[in-house]
């Protein structure tokens, strides 16, 4: 039993199938990477995941509970955390601002007034929010406003408001994409870091190889809304049908 | 001091130097000049430009930091002058217990309709309050004023009558409302050289509040709870993916604004014992969003701003007419007197909202963070220049905090 199980999961808009018949098991501790083409169906598997969308077949169970029909609040209280394709910050506020809100919200639950005590005498979440941007090499734009940001760094924020919530699994949606190519190892040395120093289970959606076969343990190629293969990143490198649905393509 | 930062305590002692010495500031003309009438120094202007501040800053504390925009305010306005009025008739003209019913009162209401409203969000929330408003607007106006159940007294308005119960009532005590004893309207009046200056108990029990509200209203905006808020105006999905309950927390600044309205609501009573459905009107709604937009929104500040520089137009610029007019520009030869009165008459007297309106306008497009950038924007040009002359150095950019 992985921590996730998604059993006969479908999707349809409309006239489009956007998942077919999705079964996947994510194992306890490891780096899951689904890839695929474009308009495969990797995001909206995600938002199935998250509460963002509900499918209309199968299940999904988080660490043997069913997340389909709990709000997107519910679910990151369980222990899942998502870093979006396009980052989700809180623009208008500041970065350190960004990274306090899920200490608070991992400390406190889901609501909780606090109307009367001032910011300024929160040491602890203070304290974890410096060491997390530390983490991300952002301390010293803790003060910017985080709409100002250059996009490698939103990502890098996002990230930072995921991982500081230590969640159990950790959904990560292209995290690399439009990151130039330093950047981008500086994620998997950060990625590589976090997953050393914490039991945490990650599910990357990754169009770059490079971070795939960095990282994954376990590959899962999706095409059309439906699972093509699922192995360890040696085999999928050989994987005649891959090759062809999808690496061949794409690598070109 | 008292948990504020120093730029906050700065802020309100600064405010309250202005609450305080108001009877005096508002009057800088001497009382027989030709610019007395721009004197705003009575207790009746100024008691309202307390009261609407209050009720500014609670709407600053929804609109402003959540964004949610309501077009219905007015209403808990109104059903906290009701329920202050209802205290009058039922136990005696003391303002205290008025003032806490209609705040309790109000904060119950806006409980049940932030409850439905706050299902929606942008335009259709918007929509739904305004609904709201003219629905309470149309129940205290007629459905509730009938012969046998008459809670608002239909268009004459709410009021005290001489055989009302007012079982605390005791010979001695004024016959107007009064705070154990001393009466709002008793006026302690100075005169000196050619001024005159009018201290008056009701402004000071109003501006007393308003110091208190506008240190909650700091308080909030520096809670944790603040920047919840902040972060559901810039990204309640994120904000829901971060584990956070968003509902909880937008209905919390919905209430605690429409306390702060009943607040108000309970203040105007108080001052002047008497309550009309005219108070929930939409047009009362728009003009605490116009006061917030105007001052700033979201800015500590801003809304009180707003609501002066509001009041402060409908009560002295209504009052220019053409012999003021006439006045001002006798010195002019006749044909262009006549010429000028004609171009600044539609703006004056009667014609005030036209003036008000430009100005929103000029402000909304050339200053979208209200008076308050206004300030900011001069205060950063005198401070450059200063460093300039004296070879300082660039003012950083931390004058550019979004909480000012
Ligand atoms: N909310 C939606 N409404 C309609 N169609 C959608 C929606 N979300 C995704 N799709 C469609 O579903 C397909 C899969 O999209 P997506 O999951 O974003 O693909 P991927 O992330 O693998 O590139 C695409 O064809 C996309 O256009
Ligand atoms: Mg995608």
């Amino acid at each position: 039993m992985g921590i996730l199980e998604v059993k006969g999961v479908g999707k349809r808009f409309g006239g489009l199938q956007a998942l077919g018949n999705v079964n996947l098991s994510v194992a306890e501790n490891t780096v899951h990477a689904i890839i695929g083409p474009n308009g495969a169906g990797k995001s909206t598997l995600l938002n199935c995941l998250v509460g963002k969308l509900i499918p209309d077949t199968g299940s999904v169970t988080f660490q043997g509970e069913s997340v389909l029909g709990r709000k997107p609040h519910e679910i990151n209280q369980m222990g899942i955390s998502r870093v979006f394709q396009t980052p989700e910050i809180f623009g208008d506020l500041t970065v350190f601002e960004n990274v306090m809100i899920p200490c608070f919200a991992k400390r406190d639950g889901a609501f909780r007034m606090h109307a009367y005590e001032s910011v300024k005498d929160e040491v602890e979440i203070r304290e974890k929010a410096r060491l997390i941007l530390d983490d991300v090499n952002m301390l010293e734009k803790r003060d910017m406003i985080a709409a100002s940001l250059s996009r490698g760094d939103k990502r890098r924020l996002e990230m930072a408001m995921c991982l500081v919530q230590e969640p159990k699994l950790l959904l990560l949606d292209e995290p690399t994409a439009g990151m130039a190519r330093a950047d981008t190892n500086n994620t998997i040395d950060l990625l590589k870091h976090i997953k050393a120093t914490r039991d945490i289970t990650m599910a990357i959606i990754e169009h770059d190889m490079h971070v795939v076969f960095s990282l994954a343990e376990r590959i899962t190629v999706l095409a059309q809304g439906t699972p093509l293969v699922e192995d360890t990143p040696e085999n999928i490198k050989g994987h005649p049908k891959v090759k062809e649905a999808y690496l061949g393509e794409t690598q070109a | 001091m008292l948990g504020l930062s120093s730029k906050d305590t700065a802020l309100l002692i600064i405010v309250a130097l202005l609450a305080l010495l108001a009877p005096v500031l508002l009057n800088p003309f001497p009382e027989a000049s030709a610019m007395a009438q721009f004197n705003a120094g009575y207790p009746d202007l100024m008691q309202r430009f307390v009261i609407y501040g209050i009720f500014a800053i609670g709407f600053n504390i929804l609109f402003g930091l959540t964004g949610y925009l309501s077009f219905g305010h007015a209403a808990f306005l109104g059903v906290g002058s009701y329920a202050a009025v209802w205290m009058f008739k039922l136990l005696s003209y003391n303002v205290v217990p008025a003032i806490l019913l209609s705040v309790v009162v109000a904060g119950l209401f806006s409980v049940l309709i932030g409850y439905i409203s706050l299902r929606r969000s942008g335009i259709y929330f918007s929509i739904l309050t305004l609904a709201f408003a003219q629905m309470s607007f149309a129940l205290a106006y007629s459905v509730l004023s009938n012969p046998k159940f008459n809670l608002t007294n239909g268009e004459t308005g709410l009021q005290v009558y001489t055989d009302d119960p007012q079982i605390f009532h005791r010979a001695g005590l004024p016959d107007l409302p009064h705070f154990f004893g001393l009466s709002m309207r008793s006026t302690y009046t100075v005169d000196m050289g050619g001024w005159s200056f009018d201290f008056n108990a009701g402004y000071y029990l109003c501006a007393i509040i308003l110091l208190v509200a506008f240190y909650m209203s700091i308080r909030i905006f520096n809670s944790p709870f603040g920047i919840m808020l902040r972060a559901i105006k810039s990204n309640q999905q994120r904000l829901n993916y971060t584990g956070l309950n968003s509902r909880p927390y937008t209905l919390a600044a919905f209430v605690i604004s429409g306390m702060y309205a009943g607040l108000a609501g309970g203040l105007l009573a108080a001052m002047d014992p008497l309550a009309g459905a005219e108070r929930m009107q939409w047009t009362a709604s728009g003009e605490v969003v116009l006061m917030t937009i105007l001052g700033g929104a979201g800015t500590l500040i801003g809304p009180i701003l707003g609501a002066g520089f509001i009041k402060y137009f409908e009560n002295i610029f209504s009052k220019i007419n053409d012999n003021v007019l006439h006045q001002w520009f006798s010195f002019m030869p006749d044909g262009a007197e006549d010429f000028l009165v004609a171009i600044v008459h539609p703006f004056v007297g009667k014609g005030w909202h036209l003036t008000l309106g430009i100005l929103f306008m000029l402000v909304v497009i050339f200053l979208p963070g209200g008076l308050v950038e206004g300030g900011q924007r001069i205060g950063r040009f005198v401070f450059r220049r200063n460093n300039r002359k004296g070879g300082g150095l660039e003012p950083d950019a931390k004058a550019k905090q979004p909480a000012e």
